[in-house]
């Protein structure tokens, strides 16, 4: 193995600087195929076949050939954690480069075995071309063992867009064809040689302390675990072990502490727990602010959020000697691998966490959590892999959750309608909670363990940066003087974690809500009145496009009907979308269309971006009409589909995507850009339709009554 | 939760089976039988991920006690296709791309192929209405209800030539 030093172009390539050598993200394998190894996990987000989609372009292969290793802290690149709508720049951006290098490097040793220069040889479908013409050659015959073991060096070019054939097209998903069958796939169909089954049971309350397990008569073969007040059962089936953990469950006595703030008054919360203020963006222009004629002041708000996936979370783990395997489903295996070492004081190395997929995940839900169940029972069956399955009440009870959020905005115009001063303060408890995070493992059971304590409030990430809570809370228009202000709360009596688009969801709500009510003010129409703050030509390109294709400007004015527009650039840096929501309030708030145009750059697989963006505007449309966590003074109550309802099939509105082309930008992820948009543009729709503007969330019937009630 | 030896026609097949005839027909299926394609979300059927046709009907296997199951024919999404053809389900699925996590795809598939082999135009409201007890988290929605418009269409095009 060679060992120059990385090169300092691949600054810009960062997951290949942190990752350099060459065999780390392809090898050669028997039977002519690519195996491409990313740290980016799939969950649905179809980020597999891109990947192999741009590992096929590089290298001149088939599509077919090309297949994803699953990822794994014994052998994948190190990649953090698979969120932010990044994994194609950063892994993606990795594997061309690396794909590109194996290629020169394989082509350059058929230069010295044929004679002929590199640059008269191509590649097609893998097999050497010498003008044209097979020369016998292929990458599988010249990949020697450890010809990849190299480290990568300068970057060297690679194809121009315009030259793809493979990347670039709406290439079907490798994944799908096993979920149409019912093929065993995820880690919840995984059975091993020898695996018994765990359940763990929770305390009754969020805060609790088991004062005894009592004496509950279990059948025999059943092992139980202690630990403090962490409680668990192993069994022979997984019905045994639900049977058993109910046994368990009615035995136990528990000391409950009502720790809960009131479910009814979130602003009160947000407004009266201690928080830390922090500086986000600040440019004065006192002079411009002078000139404001008149002022406006709103308070928006959003109740926490369920990520409440469709498979409750699931882990399998095994101890050998002092070493443990552990099966997740988790957003980041290496974090987690960090974690688990950290909460038990082992040594990461004696940790291995293999991730298997499970189902959609929108942030950090409660896969890491139970993985560390599964350690813990299977520390008890040394040699038995120990499968834990959580309840639906498990995952809607104890999952981290998006934290509720107020957003107070306030904003001066000139005499001429033009926006010269706005403020924008956030609360919110912080988003930043996955394991590892603010250097402590942030795994649920630590805390019930004995001599465990409550986990500590969760980081925000960096006020700058468009992190945590304050992503998008600065707004994208030109305003001369601004000040935005961010107050995390330094208590956390219910966990929070990340949940899709951070606090963009609400950001942008707040944001685009007050557009409407500024513009409304200026007596202007809210499509030119964005267009008027805006200077950069890709946002208005969105807004412009969404108006045109959804017929805005002919948009129907009836009683009960109202059409609503919502923007923003995700993170301020990001991809581009504007949103238009139709919205019917009659008896019900019913959303009945969107129609959303988006541009998010070069584009690698656009029935990908499609359905990326038509998934995250259903989401948020269900997150702003429906969704809200209830709780008591004690415990989460919202625990099943009935108290959790979400948008379903004879509810969920039309929805049509258009992607503008933006030929020569970067690539932008495309996952999170919906949210914010399109919860504005159906705020905005209400406000038509009812006749009222509606500022908490989510936007139902009863919220309706009570903003016309107050009005 | 006594053992008892049950007999369950599943996919065409019969099983002979020891186990607990109060156990919900999703445990068995799965633990029993080996079929990933029934999946569990719930446990109180209010989700679709476990759905399987129970004599031509769709409905939910995880609060299905399987003692209930036995004389009647159960067919998971493994037993859709025929002679190693997906159904006309399955491939519309393929067709229109129309998952994304695909934990649900199985009872959504479920749900649509007895639908259709009970009403085989469908309109769409017919079609949202017959997938209402089905949840998607992802917001595949639109795409799944293209599909079975789209094996609808495909079946009784076919049908009719």
């Amino acid at each position: 193995m060679t060992t120059a030093q990385p090169s300092p172009g691949l600054a810009a390539i960062p997951s290949l600087a942190a990752n350099p050598v060459l065999s780390s993200w392809l090898a050669f394998s028997p039977g002519g195929t690519v195996t491409i190894f990313s740290g980016k996990v799939e969950y649905g987000q179809g980020v597999w076949t891109a990947l192999a989609q741009i590992a096929a372009e590089e290298l001149d292969v088939a599509l077919a050939r090309v297949t994803v290793a699953p990822v794994s802290t014994g052998g994948s690149p190190d990649e953090g954690t698979t969120s932010g709508s990044l994994s194609i720049q950063h892994s993606g951006s990795a594997l061309r480069q690396a794909c590109a290098q194996a290629r020169a490097l394989l082509l350059a040793l058929a230069a010295d075995q044929t004679g002929m220069p590199a640059d008269a040889l191509t590649v097609g479908d893998g097999q050497i071309l010498a003008a044209g013409r097979p020369t016998g050659l292929s990458y599988w015959s010249l990949a020697s063992p450890g010809v990849l073991d190299r480290e990568a060096g300068g970057p060297v070019p690679v194809k121009p867009p315009d030259r793809w054939s493979v990347a670039g097209r709406s290439a079907p998903r490798l994944d799908l064809p096993d979920k149409v069958t019912g093929r065993p796939r995820f880690l919840h169909d995984l059975v091993l040689a020898g695996m018994r089954y765990g359940r763990v049971i929770r305390p009754p309350a969020l805060a609790a302390e088991l004062l005894s397990a009592g004496e509950p008569d279990l059948p025999a073969g059943m092992v139980t675990v202690r630990d403090g007040s962490f409680l668990g059962v192993v069994a022979d089936t997984d019905a045994g072990a639900l049977r058993a953990a109910r046994l368990v469950a009615k035995a136990a006595r528990w000391q409950i502490t009502e720790s809960l703030p009131d479910d009814r008054d979130l602003k009160g919360f947000l407004l009266s727990a201690p928080a830390e203020e922090v500086p986000v963006e600040s440019r004065r222009d006192p002079r411009a602010a002078a000139a404001a004629a008149t002022a406006r002041t709103a308070e928006y708000t959003r109740p926490f959020l369920a990520h409440a996936s469709m498979a409750p979370s699931c882990a399998i783990a095994r101890w050998d000697g002092e070493a443990v395997t552990v099966w997740s489903h988790s957003q980041g295996v290496f974090a987690l691998r960090d974690a688990l070492a950290a909460g038990l004081r082992l040594d990461p190395g004696q940790v291995t966490v293999h991730h298997a997929e499970g189902a959609g995940t929108y942030g950090h839900n409660g896969a890491d959590d139970a993985a560390l169940d599964a350690v813990l029972l299977a520390r008890a069956v040394p040699g038995r892999p120990v499968r834990v399955q959580w309840s639906r009440e498990d995952e809607m009870g104890w999952a981290p959750l998006g934290p509720a959020m107020l957003a107070r905005l306030s904003a001066g115009l000139d005499a001429s309608g033009k926006i010269v001063t706005w403020r924008q303060d956030v609360w919110s408890n912080g988003f930043i909670g996955r394991p590892g995070r603010g250097g402590e493992p942030r795994l649920l059971a630590l805390a019930h363990l004995a001599g465990g304590t409550p986990m500590p409030p969760a980081p925000d990430g960096p006020a700058t940066g468009a992190m945590g809570s304050t992503r998008n809370a600065v707004p994208g228009y030109r305003i001369p003087d601004l000040e935005v202000v961010r107050h995390r709360l330094l208590a956390m009596p219910i966990r929070t974690s990340s949940l899709r688009s951070l606090g963009a969801f609400l950001n942008v709500f707040a944001i685009e809500s007050f557009m409407d009510e500024l513009a409304e003010c200026a007596g202007a129409d809210p499509v030119a009145f964005r267009l008027a703050h805006l200077s950069d030509p890709r946002a208005a390109r969105v807004i412009e496009e969404v108006a045109e294709f959804s017929g805005w400007a002919g948009r129907p004015r009836k009683d009960g009907t109202g059409c609503g527009i919502g923007y923003a650039r995700y993170k301020g840096l990001a991809g581009y979308c504007a949103a238009v929501a139709e919205v019917e309030a009659l008896d019900d708030v019913r959303v009945r269309r969107i129609w959303l145009a988006v541009d998010v750059g070069t584009v690698i697989n656009p029935d990908g971006v499609v359905n990326q963006v038509e998934g995250g505007a259903v989401q948020s449309a269900s997150w702003a009409t429906r969704e809200r966590v209830a709780f008591d003074r004690a415990k989460i109550t919202s625990v099943s589909w009935d108290s959790y309802p979400v948008l379903r099939f004879t509810e969920v509105p039309d929805v049509a995507v258009r992607v503008v082309a933006a030929p020569g930008q970067p690539e932008a992820g495309a996952g999170e850009i919906a949210q914010g948009p399109v919860a504005a543009a159906i705020g905005n729709a209400l406000a038509q339709a009812a006749g009222v503007r509606v500022r908490d969330l989510p936007l139902t019937r009863e919220q309706v009554i009570r903003a016309i009630e107050a009005s | 939760m006594e053992q008892q030896e049950l007999h369950l026609t599943v996919n065409g097949a019969d099983h002979a089976l020891a186990c607990d005839p109060a156990a919900p027909l999703l445990d068995v299926l799965r633990a029993g039988l080996g079929l990933a394609g029934p999946r569990f979300g719930c446990g109180l059927g209010l989700c679709g991920a476990c759905m399987v046709i129970i004599d031509g009907k769709a409905r939910p296997s995880c609060d299905y006690p399987a003692w209930a199951a036995e004389g009647t024919q159960v067919t998971t999404v493994e037993g859709l296709g025929h002679d190693g053809a997906l159904h006309a389900v399955q491939q519309a699925f393929l067709d229109e791309q129309a998952a994304q996590c695909g934990y649900c795809t199985s009872g959504m598939i479920v749900t649509a192929a007895a639908l259709l082999a009970a009403n085989p135009a469908p309109t769409e409201q017919e079609v949202c209405e017959a997938l209402d007890g089905n949840l998607c988290r992802c917001g595949a929605h639109r795409r799944i209800v293209a599909a079975v418009l789209r094996a609808a269409h495909q079946r009784t095009g076919q049908a009719a030539r």
